[in-house]
């Protein structure tokens, strides 16, 4: 057999950890969930305003993991929206720029109008078609996190009225990344977490755990 | 290796794989047809080459490596594919607003004002212009130079032939962009098309020019690119900033999309804002 030149080690191997977690149900986390992850992207629609302030609310200004939202918003919205989230929570908040680097301790949004993808360390924008009548698009913001982070990704689906971010999520779970659903019947509307769950996903979570959990995720020092 | 790492690692491999097979696709495009894909943005071209690769009924980009390079009507394709940039009339209306407002009044001090629209796509925005610097009584003494890669894209501005479906949209846009007429009066709708009045492309030139191969043509008091430049990478972003500051009169100005920025290029020094919301600058050095 003819071997493929292979690249540097995934992290989560030289790590001596499992790559993905599929199969735990507890509320707890599993120490072998616990990795470096680096990047995190959400996805939400309709009711999104309200599910993405519990979870900002929840993150302190030592949050160390960068978060990038895909938020189905109107073509012609100003910028009030992050400037309607900067009230709740003490990490900068901004609508992404074309190549702004990714740093830590910030929250992207995807601009209205525009497609957000990433590429490893920054973003980039563009104004190709909408997908399933969205741009920005979360399927597209998912499925290029997903080839630019691979297994340091974790990614959330939220409330929403249609199926965007359900292929993105499967993506991610692809190239061993972790996706977190938010449980439907805590969902403004539930059409957009039931189709990632219909996909399979990591995690199903009440809206209140969710932001809590993404910090837990986050610690490096893992001890609890 | 568990059976799931072992399907990381190969994702992982594929993906690997896929990087090489752009780097070869691109460079094939590049020696075999002169079109310089080779330094866009990564994202945004490889959904652009997939989605082609499944348009063709292929599997791969290898596969349509091989179709590209030996069926030009696919090189057609995929040019278009990665060429076209859906926009409006009167994209982002605050632009053509503040155009309005702090850009005009500097115009009407020139006898002749050269402009150039760079990337123009299928034209909606060098309509919009038109109209624009006709409300304002200076396009007789305008030119605008509008220019694409894609000799396909620009037959489709020549003609100004627009869904009539987007015209709700474009009248929106018209008005919040300080429109002082009837965005009616400059179409006429037929079937399911708006067809554009002819006298508003009258100062306009349409002709083919690669952002990234070609060089400077003329001097100008006016560059617009509006999200072209979203598609390259920084090291092609800088040197087509480079080509418009070689292109720019000085005082001339530059108009970029809404969220592009000269922060980071090499050419910040050279322009002061006229609106930093909007995206304006002037060259003043």
């Amino acid at each position: 057999m003819i071997r493929v030149n292979q690249a540097a080690p995934l992290p989560n191997e030289a790590a001596g950890l499992p790559p993905g977690i599929r199969s735990w149900r507890d509320g707890r986390v599993p120490q072998e969930a616990l990795r470096d992850y680096e990047l995190i992207v959400i996805g939400c629609s309709m009711g999104g305003m309200n599910a993405l302030k519990s979870i900002f609310e929840s993150l302190t200004r030592e949050f160390p993991l960068p978060i990038i939202v895909a938020q189905h918003r109107y073509r012609t919205s100003s910028d009030s929206l992050p400037g309607y989230f900067r009230r709740f929570v003490d990490l900068e908040v901004v609508d992404a720029a074309d190549k702004q680097y990714i740093r830590p301790g910030s929250i992207y949004f995807a601009p209205a109008d525009y497609h957000l993808l990433v590429e490893r360390g920054e973003m980039s924008l563009s104004v190709d078609d909408a997908v399933a009548y969205s741009r920005p698009s979360i399927d597209v913001l998912f499925e290029s996190a997903a080839d630019a982070y691979a297994t340091s990704l974790i990614a959330v689906v939220l409330t929403g009225a249609n199926a965007d971010g359900a292929e993105g999520a499967a993506r991610i779970r692809q190239r061993g990344g972790l996706v977190i659903a938010q449980d439907p019947s805590t969902a403004e509307s539930p059409v957009m977490p039931q189709a990632a769950i219909n996909r399979g996903v990591d995690r199903i979570l009440p809206l209140e755990r969710i932001g809590p959990y993404l910090v837990e995720l986050s610690r490096k020092d893992h001890d609890g | 290796m568990s059976e799931e790492a072992l399907s990381i690692s190969e994702e992982q491999t594929k993906s690997d794989l896929e990087q090489l097979e752009i780097t070869l696709l691109t460079e094939g495009i590049f020696r075999h047809y002169g079109f310089d894909f080779r330094d866009y943005s990564l994202p945004s071209l490889r959904r652009r080459i997939w989605k082609r690769v499944y348009a063709e009924g292929l599997t791969t980009i290898s596969g349509l490596q091989e179709k590209i390079l030996h069926d030009s009507a696919s090189m057609e394709r995929l040019l278009l594919d990665l060429s076209i940039n859906t926009t409006a009339m009167f994209r982002d209306p605050g632009f053509y607003l503040a155009f309005r407002q702090k850009v005009v009044p500097l115009l009407r001090t020139y006898p002749f004002v050269r402009i150039w629209h760079a990337g123009c796509s299928t034209g909606e925005e060098v309509y919009s212009m038109a109209i624009l610097l006709r409300e304002e009584g200076i396009y007789d003494r305008c030119r605008i130079y509008a220019t694409d890669i894609n000799e396909a894209v620009l037959q489709k501005a020549k003609a100004g032939i627009f869904p009539l479906s987007t015209m709700q949209e474009n009248t929106s846009n018209y008005i919040a962009a300080g429109g002082t007429g009837t965005f009616s009066d400059y179409y006429t709708a037929k079937y399911d098309y708006a067809i554009f009045r002819p006298d508003l492309r009258e100062n306009v030139v349409f002709a083919q020019h690669n952002l990234v191969t070609d060089s400077s043509f003329n001097l100008f008091n006016v560059i617009f690119c509006r999200n072209v430049l979203i598609y390259f990478n920084n090291t092609l972003q800088d040197r087509v900033q480079q080509l418009f500051l070689q292109s720019m009169e000085m005082f001339g100005i530059l108009g970029l999309g809404k969220k592009e920025s000269l922060r980071y290029t090499s050419v910040a020094d050279y322009y002061d804002e006229i609106d930093a919301e909007e995206k304006l600058y002037r060259r003043f050095r």
